[in-house]
């Protein structure tokens, strides 16, 4: 059934003008003129936009045309405090609406899913809200042998007793949930081999790689896995620290996408990068990029329609000094539940339009 | 149980002659223990044992009788700061952090963080000592019904403030506190009070007004939010000292139609117009509900508590006694019927251990990674609470503090007492660079080192008792830590420390 998701979380808000960098634009020097990127060191993608020449590792998949970079991804009346913005996007809310349940829980409400193992989520970073809701079973585990032994002392009886406690039924429950998980994951996730090619140990990202492999050659049968790379928050002396975190998201990523090729599991995945916002269009005094609105995310995956979609934000016509987003994210996200998982989902758009990056 | 105590106590009603007269009865352990669990953090043998031979009445009356105003920990060095003095610092630290060769940043203590560090670390040093536990219950309630968060605010200063109108209220009336939010300047910056002008209001404070400190959805319309921003416009903050200030420039004082009521209101007004409205006191008493008494809050008692409330004009005392007096909180079904806070657990469990806990990063840590971070309520509606505290993750995570508790009170503290982390100071978590919006990874913590020879393997079956649980044998020590009876089989023959291990593992001791 269906695909898996994979959301890797860019923490702190990554700066989309030097990721996917609009060389050919005069304007990109003017707001950039000491942290722009050279344009000898973009890798071009066509007359207009080309990658952080760090991101030169996807080139692979660029050109086996497994790789999607979606432009300018953002949504209206943007908030631009960290916290408030990833809640908007991870529970796909409007700027101004408070939701508690997260977008891939809401994309399941309403279609039980088949409880194939006690599992339906996993997170391997912090930030679980993406997939909160009742309808799906996630776990939280940065480690696996860490998740098993805990549960393991977390006791198992029926807990017949609970007797019209709403609130001891309530806890008898989610431990039920662990227990379940941890029989389903325990010799899946024991068995499963680790993977061919190990990933960088620099940042957490590595290890959350590593266990989101085993769980996908385990063949897990869960919806979505999340993982996170953090230190986005670039205010001051940008480059070296972005330089950094792009060359490790992009080792990374091709690396993950030999070890699904190897094992034959890529055409059954989906990884999506998402950041709580982009940064300011024009750099600030210390060599550093504010937060900002919209900004580029990749797609990349077996079924993954490969290339540019939709349109870069245009950097002259700015909304207070920020870009204007193309793409609603939540765009994004419906075109993920249909394509991922087959489930129409909306998420409160009134016009909403299927994106063209999965086959 | 409860009943063969009756009558037996030997407090006669004369020793309450400035009480009214009647016939005074002791509780009994089973109903000391459930009113001191809902009013304070963790409870002992010991202080069960001062109230249960009280009446119960008077016994709420006791708790409510002089609260204190002022929290008894030292209040940190940096709270006269203003905001202009703050970021000149702040931007001191930032431009000698990126200094660092390779994309490295020097570590540089920034004001700001390290300041939000010392905060929460006093705040949960207050609870921990304070003589009034209902007290800080009750700041933490205004804390998360009036939420602001650090996260956003970056002055700690104001929220230390705000902290303080928390406590100085907490008991107090609901009017005062209401009106005194309006103005404070961490709420102005939360909300975005202070960049509401007559030329462009803002609706965020407007909006919450309405939604979560007063009426609830359902009870107003958009063009009461619109009226009533633009009654607040010109309330801010003044970037120098940080304290409330009114520009008159920026208000809107053309005519508005609130709530069916047309006038040049200012905020003031908008509030009158708020406090005479029945569904206030609903809103208020529905939430005091869920925190002390159940889950469910009884309709046709919240009506009568709110009809009380705002009848003594939001005096917020005779409403929480009439709360603790209700039939529904003395109903021993209701015992164990609520979910315990992570405040409630992590400072509750360290109170009933007695354990030494000098430095509290730690412990604001495991308050993080379990959701409730003081200073830090994760939205503008604060903490959900009631079952959303309990997750696979949190759960498990719950088990693995109290196992950590557990081998602390086995094994000889560290340096400057329990260690819950292996880096227990501000500059643990910057591995990363997270950002510092980020909720910063959790660290798992480091084995604290076994002494007497005792095994780590051992460590966490069986724990060593503190002056707070010494000398009580099993039942009583079952009866203390446990609102119900075990779920998972406590041999209470075993050793008096191996039965509070497992009592503390038991899955009910995550209720209250």
């Amino acid at each position: 059934m269906g695909r898996v998701l994979l959301l890797i979380e860019l923490k702190g808000g990554n700066d989309g003008l030097n990721t996917l960098v609009p060389y050919a634009d005069p304007k990109y020097r003017e707001l950039r003129g000491g942290i722009g990127v050279p344009r000898e060191r973009v890798v071009q993608l066509d007359e207009r936009v080309g990658l952080h020449e760090k991101l030169l590792p996807l080139m692979e998949s660029w050109k086996a045309g497994d790789l999607a970079i979606l432009q300018g991804v953002g949504y209206p009346y943007p908030n631009r405090s960290h916290f408030r913005s990833i809640e908007i996007w991870d529970t796909a809310s409007a700027s101004s609406q408070t939701l508690s349940e997260g977008w891939v829980a809401q994309a399941f409400n309403g279609t039980p899913i088949a409880k194939g193992i006690g599992v339906d989520c996993i997170v391997a970073d912090t930030n679980a809200l993406p997939s909160t809701g009742p309808s799906l079973r996630t776990i939280v585990m940065q480690d696996a042998e860490n998740f098993l032994r805990q549960a393991d002392t977390i006791g198992t009886s029926s807990g017949t007793g609970a007797g019209g406690n709403p609130a001891l039924q309530h806890l008898l429950a989610v431990r039920h949930e662990i227990n379940a998980a941890a029989a389903g994951l325990r010799d899946r996730l024991r068995s499963a081999p680790a993977p061919v090619e190990a990933y960088g140990q620099e940042f957490l990202l590595g290890r959350q790689l590593d266990l989101a492999t085993r769980l996908l050659t385990a063949k897990v049968p869960v919806v979505a896995i999340k993982v996170a790379l953090g230190g986005f928050d670039t205010h001051a002396n940008q480059a070296p620290t972005h330089e950094r975190l792009l060359s490790f998201l992009a080792t990374n990523l091709a690396t993950l996408r030999k070890n699904l090729i190897g094992a034959g599991l890529w055409k059954d995945v989906v990884v999506m990068t998402y950041s709580e916002f982009g940064r300011r269009a024009r750099q600030n005094a210390s060599a550093g990029t504010d937060h900002g609105t919209s900004a580029p995310h990749l797609v990349l995956g077996g079924g993954v329609k490969g290339g540019l979609h939709g349109i870069h934000p245009s950097l002259t016509d700015l909304q207070d000094g920020d870009l204007m987003h193309t793409v609603d994210f939540r765009n994004v996200f419906a075109t993920l539940a249909q394509g991922c998982w087959g489930q129409s989902c909306d998420f409160g758009l009134r016009q909403p339009q299927r994106l063209g990056f999965l086959t | 149980m409860e009943a063969a105590a009756v009558f037996t106590a030997g407090i006669s009603a004369n020793l309450w002659s400035a009480l009214p007269a009647r016939a005074a009865s002791a509780m009994g352990f089973d109903n000391a223990r459930h009113l001191l669990s809902r009013t304070s953090f963790g409870v002992t043998p010991g202080e069960i044992r001062v109230v249960e031979s009280q009446d119960f009445e008077l016994a709420v009356d006791r708790l409510l009788a002089d609260p204190r105003r002022e929290a008894m920990t030292p209040v940190p060095a940096w709270i006269g700061l203003g905001p202009a003095e703050m970021r000149r610092r702040q931007q001191a630290a930032e431009s000698e952090r990126k200094q660092g060769a390779d994309g490295k940043k020097l570590e540089v203590v920034r004001p700001v963080q390290e300041q939000g560090r010392e905060l929460r670390n006093w705040w949960v040093e207050e609870m921990l000592v304070t003589d009034q536990p209902l007290v800080e219950r009750m700041t933490l309630f205004w804390h998360g019904h009036f939420t602001s968060s650090l996260m956003k605010v970056r002055y700690p200063a104001s929220l230390f403030r705000q902290n303080a109108l928390f406590r100085r209220e907490a008991l107090g009336n609901y009017a005062t506190l209401l009106k005194a939010v309006a103005r404070d300047p961490a709420m102005l910056i939360y909300l975005d009070g202070m960049r509401s002008v007559a030329r462009q209001p803002n609706e965020n404070f407007a909006r919450e007004l309405l939604e979560l400190f007063t009426l609830g959805e359902g009870h107003y319309g958009e063009a009461d939010v619109k009226a009533a921003a633009r009654s607040f416009t010109g309330w801010s903050v003044d970037r120098g000292t940080g304290q409330f200030t009114e520009r008159a420039g920026q208000h809107d004082d053309g005519e508005k139609t609130f709530l069916g009521k047309t006038g040049r209101f200012g905020g003031d007004e908008v509030l009158a117009i708020l406090l005479a409205h029945p569904r206030t006191a609903e809103t208020v008493v529905e939430k005091l509900w869920r925190e002390f008494v159940s889950l469910k809050p009884d309709t046709g008692e919240v009506r009568r508590l709110a009809a009380l409330f705002r009848g003594s004009g939001y005096e917020i005392k005779p409403l929480m006694r009439a709360l603790l007096l209700s039939p529904a909180f003395r109903d021993p079904a209701i015992r164990g019927a609520l979910i315990k806070s992570p405040v409630d657990l992590i400072v509750g469990t360290v109170h009933v251990l007695g354990l030494p806990v000098p430095e509290k990063t730690g412990l604001v840590r495991m308050l993080q990674g379990l959701g409730q971070t003081p200073f830090d309520p994760p939205n503008v509606k604060g903490w959900a609470g009631g079952e959303s505290w309990i997750s696979t993750y949190t759960l498990l995570l719950r088990q693995q503090f109290l196992r950590r508790m557990i081998e602390a009170t086995t094994v000889a503290p560290m340096e400057g007492g329990m260690q819950m982390a292996n880096r227990p100071n501000r500059r643990a978590d910057r591995r990363e660079q997270l950002p510092a919006a980020d909720g910063s990874t959790l660290q798992m913590m480091e084995p604290p080192r076994p002494v007497e020879g005792r095994s780590l393997r051992d460590a966490g079956h069986e724990a060593r008792l503190g002056p707070t649980l010494a000398g009580a044998d099993g039942p009583l020590l079952l009866r203390t830590l446990l609102p119900r009876q075990p779920l998972d089989g406590v041999n209470a023959n075993g050793t008096a420390g191996a039965i509070v291990a497992t009592a503390l593992l038991d899955t009910t001791y995550q209720l209250k």
